[in-house]
């Protein structure tokens, strides 16, 4: 025990350190301005998936950035346990019988299967990259999980705990739903399949056969990217898609028409058919980023979160069906149809995500990211009848409020859209945008990721933004927002947030960090200083002398020839590479499909860098290493 | 291959000191035994197959009569013709075209990954999956395939595995990372490989002008086989090695490989070669464009004359007959006794491309359309002599 005077004297010692601590900190800070990074991060929870007990008496929250899955008492929200699994959990699936929890790991490439008695991880289960949406086909003990980077699907064996396949699922496959029968498995997807330069990008909800456990149906989703959650109703016969249907084609000037996104549902199954797209917005008013759906057990409502505007839209199913079955013509850009069958709006907390019924179907329970809360809905009276605060921390920081600014859709015209609407979960929306007012098909940009960014400046494809408030400010505002945007602190927030983005796990690299023969060779290419032929390459064509530094860009403006005759100017910045696997398709404007074609299609006469005197193996070897990155 | 159990002749067990278990016992190593005895006659008991054939053109569906190979996956069948990949499939078919996503409208080669179902298609522009409509392309341009003209394909596991006219090429289709195989990293000193045939344990490859190259899938190291004689236009000797340089075709089953070249074919057991040309053995032609081997014993033969079956001990021709064109089946017995059968129907054309198996039917890809052979209850009977 420490008397009283001793501890005032421990406690002035604390004072000095943490005194001491906070002018190194700050002198760090001046000397290394660019590490904005390294501000100390509050741990909050993020909540963005729920399951509920087969009693309904317990709430299962995944908790997105403390790597734990909260259990929650359904009436008063008291917290009765927790469990911390991988990093970044992002889904959950709940065995019927209630015992156990299978829970998507992100960055871990794992499943945790959590004993619910025990609230303790019993195993853990390997997947594709980056896993999200997981369902169990209980007949079978078959888990099936979406991966969102490797753009798949895992069937896992749960008896041997072995993962026995892989399906090819549209790319960013993320989100799953089981048909009440258990006889399929749908499955979508947040990044668009790839397509020709400039057309229209199109997405599929993949149907997947459990009995064959394959693949049996690619049900086309025309002008679609960016799918979330699927749902489908009791009966099995309408099924629910939460998507964004993106106007990339045309100049975003033209937000104050609504030709930026449009915020809408697929509507599947023998209900209504084939297919079926259906406006979420109103003329003069946006519902951004829809993301989790819900369908009432007797079919009678459907529940959808957006993301992006804090509110919970409820659709009145047997109104939607007769708009449905009355009009002939493609109906989902007409905004006034939503009308018809949009019964109310309800106000929730932030970044609104995942949505879970209680069993009985009384209450919705939706998961309020950036809240650190749940929202209770009563689903008769359609209100939202309490908050249920998981216990987070109370302090909104910097980077907090940044991501809220990041999600928000409240700072465009009519609440059309926000950063995250491209920047989907903060990465990239595999697009090519018309950004500029400088006409239709100019200077035509692809979505650049946003990981680790400090370091990386200048900004846009051609630099021409020297710092991210200029990026992400007035820029903002003038071009994409159309109204009155971020203030000096709402900006400075939000700049914070976007350098704290981290790095992906890269999954191309060894666990011990050395590179395989295949990339050895690469390194050796993307080094060379000279061409086969014993030749010196100029300085300026070589890889490593443009990509270089930390992040492998010297953050200068060059040409490379790879500028399009619809460009103002042929000089391009030089992108990062860190993590550049990920974030296909390539160059300034999207033109290359993959990195192959950035030398086999767009580097003619070595004009971005020397690489026409590899032969194909050597490629392939330069591409393997610029993976590891 | 015969076993005899041990235990039968044993004096000891003979008097069945164990009593009615061990009487039990013994009787069932007897009835394993026997089992084991007779079933590689099995084939011959049963005689050669006959079939009724049912042939498909343009006239009937096929996008063209030029049909380079055939791939059953269950009740769907794929043709890969001149002009497009077909897909017959509930008494109806579908065309897929580059219009529709397809690399190239020339089908060379086609496999099925029985794990997922996705069917991969090697053609003269690329190498295309099918995935429940959705076609996705790699080229030599937009991803690591060595080159666009894809003569062969096969899957293992999470590889698939092509025959390029610039080597061989393996994608994993976890990681997306191919890898290239070439003149640099294995015995392959012509790089135009054909046809590949991949298993757990081997993949073979068929290198036009090279032999055959083997991959042991448990060390990552090639080995080559060539014709031992060197000789290109003849046998000098003969059971010594591979029959020829000219590889086609490689099938890979029960670890027996089958090797088709255009001058002659080959089997090979890991130890010992046979090969099989017109002048001894039941073969139509020297000239075979695939082979397909059914088991360890029994092949068929894709040749220019014919399309032909091994039993292990006879041999069976199929095609219509070389001067009148009339349906013709020829069958020959291990004496080496030719008969011809009576039939009404057979194959399209007698320049056979490639075969697959659906049960006990057949579906053959020739130069003048598709065929699909119905196995027959009724059987050829070639176990008695001919001329008796």
């Amino acid at each position: 025990m420490i008397g009283g005077s001793h501890q005032r004297s421990f406690q002035a010692l604390l004072k000095i350190i943490g005194f001491l601590a906070v002018a190194l900190l700050a002198l760090a800070a001046r000397s290394a301005p660019r590490q904005t990074f390294a501000i100390p991060k509050e741990r909050y929870l993020s909540p963005i998936e729920i399951s509920v007990s087969p009693d309904g008496r317990l709430i299962y929250v995944v908790c997105q950035d403390s790597d734990e899955v909260r259990m929650i008492e359904a009436g008063s929200g008291k917290l009765l346990g927790s469990v911390q699994v991988g990093h970044l959990p992002r889904g959950i699936a709940l065995a019927s019988d209630g015992l156990r929890l299978y829970v998507t790991n992100a960055s871990s490439d794992t499943v945790s299967v959590i004993d619910t008695a025990t609230l303790r991880v019993v195993q853990t289960l390997s997947t594709g990259f980056e896993p999200a949406g997981v369902v169990l086909d209980s007949r079978r003990d078959i888990l099936y999980v979406a991966n969102r980077l490797s753009s798949d699907v895992s069937v896992i064996d749960l008896k041997s705990g072995q993962e026995i396949k892989r399906l090819v699922a549209g790319r960013g496959a993320s989100y799953l739903a089981l048909s009440p029968d258990g006889k399929s498995v749908y499955c979508t997807h947040i990044y668009p399949n790839p397509g020709a330069f400039r057309t229209e990008p199109n997405s599929e909800i993949t149907v997947i056969n459990t009995d064959t456990q394959q693949v049996a149906e690619r049900k086309v989703l025309r002008n679609v990217a960016g799918v979330f959650h699927v749902a489908m109703s009791g009966d099995g016969k309408l099924g629910v898609v939460a998507q964004l249907r993106p106007k990339n084609l045309i100049p975003l000037a033209h937000v104050e028409h609504g030709w930026a996104f449009g915020d809408s549902l697929t509507l599947f199954g023998p209900d209504v058919g084939q297919t079926v797209q259906i406006p979420i917005d109103e003329l003069d008013r946006y519902y951004a980023l829809p993301w989790g759906v819900g369908i009432t057990r007797d079919k009678s409502k459907i529940f959808l979160t957006a993301a992006g505007s804090e509110s919970v839209t409820v659709i009145d199913v047997r109104r939607l069906l007769k708009t449905v079955g009355t009009r002939s013509k493609a109906l989902v850009n007409d905004l006034s149809v939503s009308a018809e069958y949009v019964s109310s709006r309800i106000a929730v907390g932030r970044n609104p995500r995942g949505i879970a019924f209680s069993p009985d179907g009384t209450r919705l329970y939706v998961a309020n990211r950036l809240d650190d809360t749940i929202s209770v809905i009563d689903t008769a009276g359609e209100k939202a009848i309490s908050t249920l605060d998981l216990g987070g921390p109370k302090n909104v920081d910097a980077l907090r409020r940044g991501e809220r600014l990041f999600y928000t859709a409240g700072f465009a015209f009519q609440g059309q859209f926000g950063c995250a609407n491209c920047h989907l979960d903060a990465t990239i929306d595999g697009l090519q945008w018309d950004l500029e007012p400088d006409g239709f098909g100019k200077d035509i940009v692809d979505n650049r990721s946003l990981e680790n960014l400090a370091g990386t400046e200048p900004f846009k494809w051609n630099g021409g933004n020297p710092d991210m408030p200029t990026e992400c400010g007035p820029r903002t505002e003038k071009f994409f927002f159309r109204s009155q945007s971020f203030n000096q602190q709402q900006l400075t927030d939000l700049v914070t947030f976007v350098y704290s983005l981290p790095y992906r796990p890269n999954r191309y690299r060894l666990p011990n960090g050395e590179l395989t023969a295949t990339q050895e060779r690469g390194k050796a290419i993307f080094e060379r200083t000279k061409s086969k032929n014993g030749q010196p390459i100029p300085e300026a064509d070589q890889c490593a002398y443009c990509h270089s530094g930390p992040k492998y860009t010297n953050q200068k403006q060059v040409d490379v020839g790879t500028g399009k005759a619809t460009d103002r100017a042929p000089v391009i910045d030089v992108p990062q590479l860190p993590n550049v696997a990920y974030s296909a398709p390539y160059l300034h404007d999207g033109s290359a499909r993959s990195l192959e074609e950035i030398w086999t299609v767009f580097n003619p006469k070595d004009t971005h860098g020397v690489t026409n005197d590899l032969t194909k193996d050597e490629l392939n070897d330069l591409i393997e290493y610029l993976k590891t990155l | 291959m015969t076993t005899k159990s041990p235990s039968c002749c044993h004096p000891e067990r003979g008097r069945f000191p164990g009593g009615a278990k061990d009487l039990l016992l013994t009787l069932a190593l007897i009835g394993a035994a026997l089992i084991i005895v007779l079933l590689p006659s099995q084939g011959s008991a049963q005689g050669m197959p006959l079939f009724r054939w049912e042939n498909f053109t343009t006239a009937n569906g096929l996008p063209d009569n030029h049909v380079f190979c055939v791939l059953v996956d269950e009740k769907r069948v794929w043709a890969g013709t001149e002009n497009g990949l077909a897909l017959y499939e509930n008494g109806t078919w579908k065309i897929f075209r580059p219009a529709d996503g397809l690399a190239h409208q020339a089908v060379l080669s086609l496999a099925v990954d029985k794990g997922s179902g996705d069917v991969w298609a090697g053609t003269m522009g690329g190498l295309s999956r099918i995935s429940a409509g959705r076609i996705d392309t790699f080229t030599q341009l937009n991803s690591g395939l060595s080159n666009d003209i894809v003569y062969g394909v096969g899957v293992q596991g999470d590889f698939v595995w092509t025959a390029t006219a610039a080597g061989a090429s393996r994608l994993n289709t976890r990681t997306g990372q191919w890898s290239l195989y070439n003149a640099t990293n294995t015995p392959m000193y012509e790089i135009w490989t054909y046809s590949v045939s991949p298993a757990e344990d081997k993949v073979y490859y068929a290198v036009w002008g090279g032999g055959v190259l083997e991959y042991d899938q448990k060390t990552e190291r090639w080995k080559d086989y060539n014709d031992p004689d060197g000789e290109t236009e003849m046998v000098l000797m003969k059971d010594q090695g591979l029959i020829h340089e000219i590889t086609t075709s490689v099938s890979y089953v029960d670890k027996i490989l089958w090797v088709a070249t255009y001058f002659g074919a080959s089997r090979y057991d890991s130890r010992y070669w046979h090969n099989f040309l017109t002048k001894d053995s039941g073969l139509p032609s020297n000239f075979l464009s695939q082979i397909k081997g059914v088991d360890a014993n029994r092949a068929w033969f894709s040749t220019d004359k014919g399309l032909a079956y091994y039993d292990g001990t006879n041999w069976a021709i199929y095609r219509p007959a070389l001067d009148t064109h009339k349906p013709e089946m020829i069958v020959r017995n291990a004496e080496g006794e030719v008969k011809k059968i009576s039939v009404d129907s057979a194959p399209a054309h007698n320049y056979i491309l490639g075969v697959d198996l659906q049960g006990d039917d057949i579906w053959v890809a020739t130069a003048k359309g598709l065929s699909h052979g119905i196995r027959q209850k009724k059987s050829v009977e070639v176990s008695k002599p001919f001329k008796k």
